[in-house]
Parts: structure tokens; C-alpha cells; sequence
């Protein structure tokens, strides 16, 4: 892990976050706040953790912020050099294994979350989860970093499969700003994603404009 | 778990490992609780109440460790029947979250527990007072226990001031459904208990009547 000195002391730059991303019929919807800290330091607040693999495959990165950078060129390139020899976009469980392969060799050495999404021809939109220790599981949605332990029950009672695009980041921004809210590791601003055949639109939401949910 | 003799959890703390939630409505409280009672991996006790009576409109909602939360409620218990009997009249829900506070604080490194102090009186109508470490805090709502961080998301979305009985009470059963769902240490039924200035009525939900979500 990278460390950085901090007044004095050594600390590593984490992302420790908030990641989501969902499936919804046509592509997928990918979204995370904007915080790296290192310490109690933020040393980016407008960090962004949502990394192109491909034209249609990103990946939202949780855990070590060099750890996962490293995999992440890894895989850019592998993945990259694996479509010329195919001569086709690469399938996004293809992204997912090389994720995979590496967190799961490397294992004792990375501290890395990785969410794996996007669009392919042959199954449409997938969200695929490799977390620490480097397995990997399809999922129709799934959520990541320090950040996400506060929005499981949102997620599960707010999901319904087969909801429309916009919905999906609807849901996206809400829950992401729930877990920036109690969780001290996760804020800044909220990045969303949407992916699909017809390509990657990024927007980001700005701190006055995420919804409020203060009940005090 | 090849070498597992199976007594290991002679051994373990008990601990309430649990979820506790206490919501205000106009005119009284809900609490709900879990019913899980683990040592270690074991579950020792799969239908204990944690919803404890501190009189009769005061209740208090026990999370941590077993025997610490026992005792601080029968403790308290005990405290404010002499002080109900000297000022000749029910006590306030106040000083009955005072009198949690006082032990919580001034034994709070040897002690291990959070109660979540809920009732009515005629003072103040509702009131739900948490005493996490020793602090004494007067909240709309306050949830507790490891199961409660995956809901903070939920709570935050759904809560409304200004809800009836009955809404609390289908918020409250939600909201511990999905941190059952979610929390090794939280399972078993539902136990709610609704107090107003008619009555306190406790309530069991069973385990296959919690409300279900999109995954199940």
C-alpha cells in the first residue's frame, strides 16, 4: 500500500467508500461519492472511482487506492490486448475474471473491492462483485466500500428487478448520499454512471444538490 | 471446522448481538427488537425478548452484552419503583433514560451494553432517549445493535415525523426485517411493543410473517 506521510506519520491512502452498482434492462447503472483519505485527512475530495476498463466495462474501486489503481491498468491492458486478438468488444464476465485473477493471486498482498459493470452483447447488462480476498459473484445489484454496510436495507427493501434506467439512478444518488451521510470514510460529491449498448453517460451530482435526509 | 468439539461456546461472551429500534409517534413509542441470543457462532437463546419493562409506560431495549443489559434494566427497574413510590405518581420516561445514563456512564469501561430507553408520560407525551456510552440524548428515533448499521440507510430514507401507531409499528417490523436479513447476530421473531397513554400491548411477529424482500 502507497503510504504517505501525515503530520509526521505514515499512513496509506484507502478509498474507503461508497461503490454501487445495478443491473437494469439494457446496461447498468454504476455510482460512489468522491472521497480519499488518508488518515483522517481527505486527500481528494473529488476523486473519481468509477475507471473506464473498455468502451462499455467500468469498474468502481473500493479498498487501497494504489492497490487497485495497479489492477485496474493491469486489466486495461490485458483486457484490451484480448479484444484484438477477438476482434470483438470483450465480454464484461471476461473484465470480471481478470479482476478476479488478480485479487485472488495476489490476495495477501492487495486490500482491493472491485465492482465490475457494464454492457455486452451476448447477456446485456451485468454488475459483477469481486471483493476482498478475490472471488467473484453475478449480481443483480451490489454495493461496496465503508459506506455501503449503512444502505443494505435500502437496497434491499428499494430494489425491484426490472426497473427503467432512470430509475435506477434515482436510486443510485439516493442511497449513495444515505451512506455519505453516516459514514465519515464516504462525501464529496456523488459520481453516476449509466452504460448500455448505446454507450456511457457520466453525470455527477454536486453536495447542495444530493437529497436531504436529515430528520433532525 | 474439522476440530470442532462443539463446547466452544462455553467459553464465548453471550452477547445480545442484536437489533433495537424505538420510534416516536404522536401520543407514544414503538420499540421492536430481534430475539437472538449468541456466544460466539452458537445462538443460545433464539426467542429471548429484549424489549425489557422498566414500569409500566417506560420500556427499554437491551443490546450488547447479555448479562450487562440485564442488569443495568433490573437495576433500573428496581430504582424507579422506589422513586415512582416517593413522588407518588408514574415516573417520566426522562428519568428513567437519566437513571440508565448514570450507570452507563460511570461504569463504561467495564461495561458493554446499549439501552434505548423508550415511553410515555403525561408530561411529555412519547419520548425515545438513547444512552449509547454514557451520553443521554432525546431522539425522534434510535436504533442500536450490530444489526442496526445496515439499516441507517433505511431509517434515514423512510422516517417521517408526524406517522400514526400503526405506520410505526409497519415501520419498525420493516426496518428489523431487513437487519435480520442482513446480520448473522440478528434473527429469530419480531418483538414490538407499543405504548400510549391507553396501555402498552406487546406484540410477537414470527419468523414467517416478517416481510419479505425483492431477493427471497
Amino acid at each position: 500500500m502507497d503510504s504517505v506521510p501525515v503530520n509526521g506519520v505514515l499512513r496509506s491512502r484507502l478509498i474507503e467508500t461508497t461503490i454501487m452498482a445495478l443491473e437494469y434492462d439494457g446496461g447498468v447503472v454504476i455510482g460512489a461519492d468522491s472521497r480519499t483519505t488518508t488518515g483522517a485527512y481527505i486527500a481528494n475530495r473529488v476523486t473519481d472511482k468509477l475507471t473506464p476498463i473498455h468502451d462499455r466495462i467500468f469498474c468502481c474501486r473500493s479498498g487501497s487506492a494504489a492497490d487497485t489503481q495497479a489492477i485496474a491498468d493491469v486489466v486495461t491492458y490485458q483486457l484490451g490486448f484480448h479484444s484484438i486478438e477477438l476482434d470483438e468488444p470483450p465480454l464484461v464476465e471476461t473484465a470480471a475474471n481478470l479482476f478476479r485473477a488478480s485479487c485472488y493471486r495476489y490476495r495477501e498482498e492487495l486490500t482491493a473491492g472491485i465492482l465490475v459493470a457494464g454492457w455486452d452483447r451476448r447477456k446485456g447488462g451485468q454488475v459483477y462483485c469481486v471483493p476482498i480476498g478475490g472471488m467473484l459473484v453475478r449480481q443483480p445489484v451490489s454495493v461496496g466500500g465503508s459506506g455501503s454496510s449503512y444502505i443494505y436495507g435500502f437496497m434491499d427493501s428499494n430494489y425491484k428487478p426490472n426497473m427503467t434506467k432512470d430509475q435506477c439512478l434515482e436510486l443510485t444518488a439516493a442511497a449513495v448520499s444515505l451512506a455519505m451521510e453516516r459514514d465519515g470514510s464516504s462525501g464529496g460529491v456523488v459520481r453516476l454512471a449509466s452504460i448500455s449498448k448505446d454507450g456511457v453517460e457520466r453525470r455527477v451530482i454536486l453536495g447542495n444538490q444530493l437529497p436531504k435526509y436529515s430528520t433532525h | 471446522m474439522l476440530q470442532e468439539t462443539g463446547t466452544e461456546w462455553l467459553s464465548q461472551e453471550v452477547k445480545t448481538g442484536t437489533t433495537i429500534i424505538a420510534v416516536e409517534f404522536d401520543g407514544g413509542v414503538v420499540l421492536g427488537s430481534d430475539s437472538r441470543v449468541s456466544a460466539g457462532a452458537s445462538v443460545v437463546n433464539r426467542v429471548m425478548n429484549k424489549l425489557s419493562p422498566l414500569h409500566d409506560k417506560i420500556y427499554c431495549a437491551l443490546s450488547g452484552s447479555a448479562a450487562d443489559a440485564q442488569t443495568i434494566a433490573e437495576v433500573v427497574h428496581y430504582q424507579l419503583d422506589v422513586h415512582s413510590i416517593e413522588i407518588d405518581e408514574d415516573p417520566q420516561v426522562r428519568s428513567a433514560a437519566t437513571l440508565v445514563r448514570n450507570i452507563s456512564y460511570k461504569y463504561k469501561e467495564e461495561l458493554s451494553a446499549h439501552l434505548i430507553v423508550a415511553g410515555w408520560d403525561r408530561r411529555d407525551g412519547g419520548q425515545v432517549f438513547a444512552t449509547l456510552s454514557g451520553l443521554l440524548t432525546r431522539q425522534p428515533f434510535a436504533v442500536g445493535g450490530s444489526g442496526s448499521s445496515y439499516v441507517y440507510g433505511f431509517v434515514d430514507a423512510e422516517f417521517r415525523r408526524g406517522m400514526s401507531k400503526e405506520e410505526c409499528q409497519q415501520f419498525v417490523v420493516n426496518t428489523l426485517s431487513l437487519a435480520i436479513n442482513r446480520d448473522g447476530s440478528s434473527g429469530g421473531v419480531a418483538y414490538i411493543v407499543s405504548i400510549d397513554e391507553h396501555g402498552t400491548e406487546e406484540k410477537v411477529v414470527l419468523g414467517n410473517d416478517l416481510p419479505t424482500f425483492f431477493d427471497q
